[in-house]
């Protein structure tokens, strides 16, 4: 057989690896009280994101995590949890889930949304510790980014939208936000982040 | 036990058997234009009247009533685009009826005349997965041109009431096809029993190869070609012939024939037994389609394992040497799941944690145990990792 006939694992090495050897996992009865616990994503949805984190001097001193979800939720959120353990607060919450594929020499363009959960968990775990002990969160909206220009709506403000409920189709966004009504030019990328985000908080 | 290949995904494709396989290179000289007066030409299509007649003998048909396609895809498409021209010429009747189950092959292809303004019904099923007769004999009218329901059913393996559909569709006056890729050569199918008009089958399911296929078309009805060009097929279907395909799928549908008694028997047996050890050394799973051997395509097995996603537990079977399917959106590049586990009013993360194993003639029962030694850990493990306790 030609060699360029054998078989390459469906995903890259280091996916495989962390696939076969998870790091971080969250295990039963393990003595793990976390700080703050942040959940995204939904079982109708296929998969479904749980981190928890231990913080000691503003930094993420331990983390644990949970999916329900297919090879590339779990190796990228194994990833994560290796790269978000020894970050400040402030580096943890910027984590992108660009970092984290390319830590794991890429994936496929259709799994790249599984990716998107691990870091969107490990942010909520931060709001969720911030909360908890009634400091306040200077980090929320600092990684807003604008998708509709005219109207300076970004994927933050749709990200809250959607996962309040109070906006579950484009046309609902339109009225809320009034976003791609004036050039138009950012209708596709609109839609891709509210269908990004009606899939990941399953609605 | 030692380390195994084990290939469970005989409903995706069957290895091409030992004896179709040498067969076929038993004609390797015979590459000739079928279509050709000259002798090897002659010879070449000696062989393929041959390879027709073997198929009609095993789905009880007339040779004449045969057309070589390039598979069930192919076969499903012609069927509908014969109805599709006929609409188009304003000739009688408009709607097409299939069951919401259908393969792609059909559900995609309806989807698209819809999409073009075609009207077009989908046939609801029950909790196995089974048409609903009542349903289809709503749906059904005087205005309906085409009925379509599979004989068993890929994913699930539950097997259709055909005869009874048939019987709707005519009682309407409408044609009835019936999609029997799956079911050729594990149950009995019978063009004439089940009083179909049209029936699609692949070679590649019943360890022929690919890329070869048939349409059968009951003698005085409505034909018209879906690939122009030459006289082929009574100038029905375009194409030189591909005669080794050919042959093999005659050599396949010979096998099917006479083996399908001691075929059905092995596999129900692999099924029944994966069935049970998993069912006893698995808890909280759920056997989606029916365990009725009279209702379910003999060597399918398709199993739910709740908090458990399907594409994490397909990678980890892999990566033990056990290849199977899943039912999660995961797996398939899409975000939804399967949508013959759906209409079956299966559970959204039931579907997405779902396993398909599909046996076949070369399966034995080590590979079952083999299966249950590997299978619980594996789905212990993703369990543990899961979001979600059972």
């Amino acid at each position: 057989m030609p060699e360029s006939f054998m078989a390459q694992w469906v995903y890259t090495d280091t996916v495989k690896d962390h696939f076969i050897n998870p790091r971080n996992l969250w295990k039963d009865g393990e003595d793990f009280v976390p700080d703050g616990v942040g959940e995204v994503g939904s079982l109708a949805c296929g998969d479904q994101m749980r981190v928890g984190i231990k913080v000691e001097d503003g930094k993420i001193s331990d983390l644990r995590w949970l999916t329900y979800g297919c090879a590339s939720a779990i190796a990228s959120t194994s990833m994560m949890s290796e790269m978000a353990i020894g970050m400040t607060l402030e580096e943890a919450y910027h984590l992108t889930p660009s970092a984290i594929t390319d830590a794991l020499g890429g994936l496929p363009e259709h799994k790249f949304h599984c990716s998107v959960l691990g870091d969107k968990a490990l942010r909520a775990a931060i709001d969720d510790y911030l909360e908890k002990n009634g400091m306040e969160n200077p980090y929320k909206g600092t990684i807003a980014k604008i998708i509709c220009e005219c109207k300076g709506v970004t994927d933050q403000m749709i990200d809250e939208l959607v996962k309040s409920g109070k906006v579950s189709n484009f046309e609902e966004l339109q009225k809320e936000t009034g976003c791609a009504t004036a050039c138009g030019k950012c209708r596709d990328r609109i839609l891709e982040e509210l269908n990004e985000c009606l899939h990941i908080y399953g609605k | 036990m030692d380390r195994r290949y084990v290939y469970l995904d005989n409903n995706g494709t069957t290895r091409i058997a030992d004896e179709v396989m040498e067969f076929m290179h038993s004609y390797d000289e015979l590459y000739g234009n079928a279509s050709s007066m000259h002798t090897l030409g002659r010879q070449a299509a000696a062989g393929i009247e041959w390879a027709r007649g073997e198929v009609a003998a095993l789905i009880d048909a007339d040779s004449s009533e045969i057309y070589f396609t390039s598979g069930a895809s192919e076969s499903n498409n012609m069927v509908l685009n014969i109805f599709r021209d006929m609409i188009d010429d304003g000739k009688g009747k408009k709607k097409i009826i299939v069951s919401s189950v259908e393969h792609p092959a059909t559900i995609e292809t309806v989807k698209y005349l819809k999409k073009r303004g075609y009207s077009v019904e989908f046939c609801p099923v029950d909790r196995i997965g089974r048409v609903d007769l009542a349903a289809l004999e709503k749906l059904v009218d005087d205005d309906t041109a085409l009925v379509s329901v599979m004989v068993g059913n890929n994913e699930s393996g539950t097997i259709q009431p055909v005869k009874e559909c048939a019987k709707i569709a005519h009682s309407h006056g409408a044609f009835f096809h019936t999609d029997a890729t799956q079911a050729i050569g594990k149950i009995p199918v019978s063009v004439k029993d089940m009083d179909a008009d049209y029936l699609s089958l692949s070679a590649h399911k019943f360890y022929g190869p690919k890329g070869i296929g048939v349409l059968y078309a009951r003698s005085g009805s409505p034909l018209s070609p879906f690939v122009h060009g030459g006289h082929q097929e009574k100038g029905m279907r375009a194409g030189t012939y591909n005669n080794q395909a050919i042959y093999g799928l005659g050599k396949a549908a010979e096998l099917a024939r006479l083996n399908l008694e001691e075929e059905h028997r092995k596999l129900w047996e692999m099924r029944e037994a994966l069935r049970k050890g998993i069912e006893e050394r698995i808890p909280d799973i759920i056997v989606n389609g029916s365990n009725d051997e009279s209702l379910c395509l003999p060597g399918t097995l398709n199993v739910s394992f709740p908090s458990a996603e399907g594409e994490s537990i397909l990678l980890y079977l892999d990566l033990e040497g056990i290849e199977v399917s899943t039912g999660s959106a995961c797996a398939t590049g899409s975000l939804e799941p399967s949508y013959v586990l759906l209409a079956a009013g299966l559970d959204v993360e039931l579907a997405h944690g779902s396993i398909r194993f599909s046996f076949g003639r070369y399966n034995t029962m080590d590979d079952v145990d083999y299966v249950l030694e590997k299978l619980p850990p594996i789905i212990e493990r993703v369990r543990a990792m899961s979001t979600r306790k059972v």
